[in-house]
């Protein structure tokens, strides 16, 4: 699967709601997403972590790669860092 | 059409490597096969730990499993040694790996006298064997022969992103030549396997994926576990992955976007040219011990944090696409493909780099893991020992 890069960033699909850095991004730094979008970080975040290129509200799916890849545990506002503490697995480990 | 140059076995198969397999049928042959080994430089050894006390699906496949191996091409004669009071036997063992037609001798320890005598009897015998594999020479080969392993771990975010869709490339450029690979971690493929069954070449090959992933899911619920609790692990938490989904998805892009042609299990062997699932725990060692016993000749490794380990049989090599791994473990790194996240390379690229490494590691130049001695071994275990 190929990606975008640009500003340090690799974005995938156009429905995906995050990014992932290739070098360590400070806080304040602006990201022009490849639809044009800028996003200021509102966090430091570390090399081959995922930020928010959209706001997510509680509850709502992480999408990456163009697929879900978790639910969000809290609101996600633009520009955070998306990671353990606000992300869980939308898969249902006990199901059958 | 690219060409390796291999060794062509009694049953047509093609081996990239000229090994002399020492297989002890239980781990109670396990310290005279050592010793075998260590007495006849070039032959190689399998430290099993099972063969006794094993019933039902785990019995069966941990014969299976040593059977493959005994039978994979990169094997040229092959030497095992029983006890005489297991329940996977030598002779059973032997039996089924003589099909291939290829050099072959076993005895029990309980007939040889104790261990000095057993070690001195497969010394002898693991000699003549040698001589006989000495007589094989590397002929050229197209390289619809070769099936390669894929295998992931240690994976932070780069290896979805680069390492493993670059491995992607290096496989289908593979399959489109002929070739075949085999893509497994069933518990690495949950939450992407609606992806994999669409890939499948027929309706029942997309049904057999998505149930071999079910399956798998319902096994680790039936012991009261819950996936997540191991997956993703702290190491791949720390590089950037979150959830066992994003996980998955990056896993599963080194099969490249080839159709699926068959799916198996654990140790069985390829039995169609392409793209094959095979049935695996996501333990690294098992499940490329589980695609040498299926006829793997060679396997590709990617890696986030770096990862150092080989097989007895099958050159492991290693690509990264993180830059402080490939810096910081240069000694077991084969191929860096990180250029690319740093926008100097494209992806088919770094895919076209990997599959030239695969063909002139077939050619004899020896990977990384190879070099340091990595022989690392285990089975997938399916039962406790009873």
């Amino acid at each position: 699967m190929n990606c975008i890069l640009t500003d340090n960033a690799a974005f995938y699909s156009a429905t995906d709601n995050v990014a992932t850095t290739v070098m360590p991004i400070a806080k304040g730094t602006v990201i022009q997403t490849p639809s044009g979008i800028l996003i200021t970080l509102l966090e430091d975040i570390p090399m081959n972590h995922k930020f928010s290129i959209r706001t997510i509200e509680g509850g709502g799916r992480i999408r990456k790669y163009g697929h879900i890849i978790g639910a969000a545990t809290k609101d996600i506002t633009i520009g955070s860092h998306v990671h353990i503490h606000n992300v869980v697995s939308a898969r249902n480990g006990k199901k059958s | 059409m690219s060409t390796i140059h291999g060794y062509v076995r009694e049953n047509g198969t093609v081996g990239i490597r000229n090994h002399l397999l020492i297989i002890p049928s239980v781990v109670c042959a396990a310290h005279v096969a050592e010793q075998v080994s260590r007495a006849v430089p070039q032959s190689v050894f399998i430290p099993q730990q099972y063969g006794c006390g094993q019933v039902g699906e785990d019995f069966a496949q941990t014969f299976r499993t040593l059977a493959g191996l005994g039978k994979n091409p990169n094997v040229g004669a092959v030497l095992v040694i029983g006890l005489g009071c297991e329940n996977l036997t030598a002779d059973a063992l032997a039996e089924d790996i003589r099909q291939t037609g290829k050099p072959l001798e076993w005895y029990n320890i309980h007939d040889q006298g104790g261990t000095t005598k057993s070690i001195e009897h497969g010394t002898q015998l693991a000699k003549q064997l040698q001589s006989a594999l000495r007589n094989q020479i590397r002929t050229e080969i197209s390289v619809d022969k070769l099936v390669l392993g894929l295998e992931c771990g240690g994976s932070d975010a780069t290896s979805g992103m680069c390492a493993n869709p670059a491995l992607g490339v290096a496989s289908d450029l593979l399959v489109r030549e002929g070739g075949s690979s085999i893509l497994t971690e069933t518990s690495e493929m949950i939450g992407a396997e609606h992806i994999l069954a669409k890939r499948g070449v027929s309706p029942d090959i997309g049904e057999k994926i998505s149930r071999m992933v079910l399956n798998y899911e319902r096994m680790i619920n039936g012991f009261g576990c819950d996936l997540r609790g191991t997956q993703p692990a702290p190491g791949n938490i720390r590089g950037g992955l979150t959830t066992l989904e994003e996980k998955s998805l990056g896993c599963i892009l080194k099969g490249g976007t080839a159709e699926i042609v068959d799916v198996i299990q654990y140790g069985e062997p390829v039995r169609k040219m392409g793209l094959t699932l095979m049935n695996s725990t996501g333990d690294d060692i098992d499940s490329m011990i589980g695609m040498a016993a299926s006829g793997a000749q060679i396997i590709a490794f990617t890696t986030g944090g770096g990862n150092p380990i080989g097989t007895p049989i099958c050159p492991v090599l290693k690509i990264t696409a993180n830059r402080d791994t490939a810096q910081k473990m240069a000694e077991n790194i084969d191929v860096y493909t990180g250029e690319m996240l740093e926008g100097r390379t494209t992806l088919e690229e770094e895919g076209e780099r990997i599959f030239e490494k695969i063909l002139s590691c077939c050619n004899d130049e020896p990977c990384a893991a190879e070099i340091l001695g990595h022989r690392e071994f285990g089975i997938w275990k399916l039962l406790p020992t009873i």
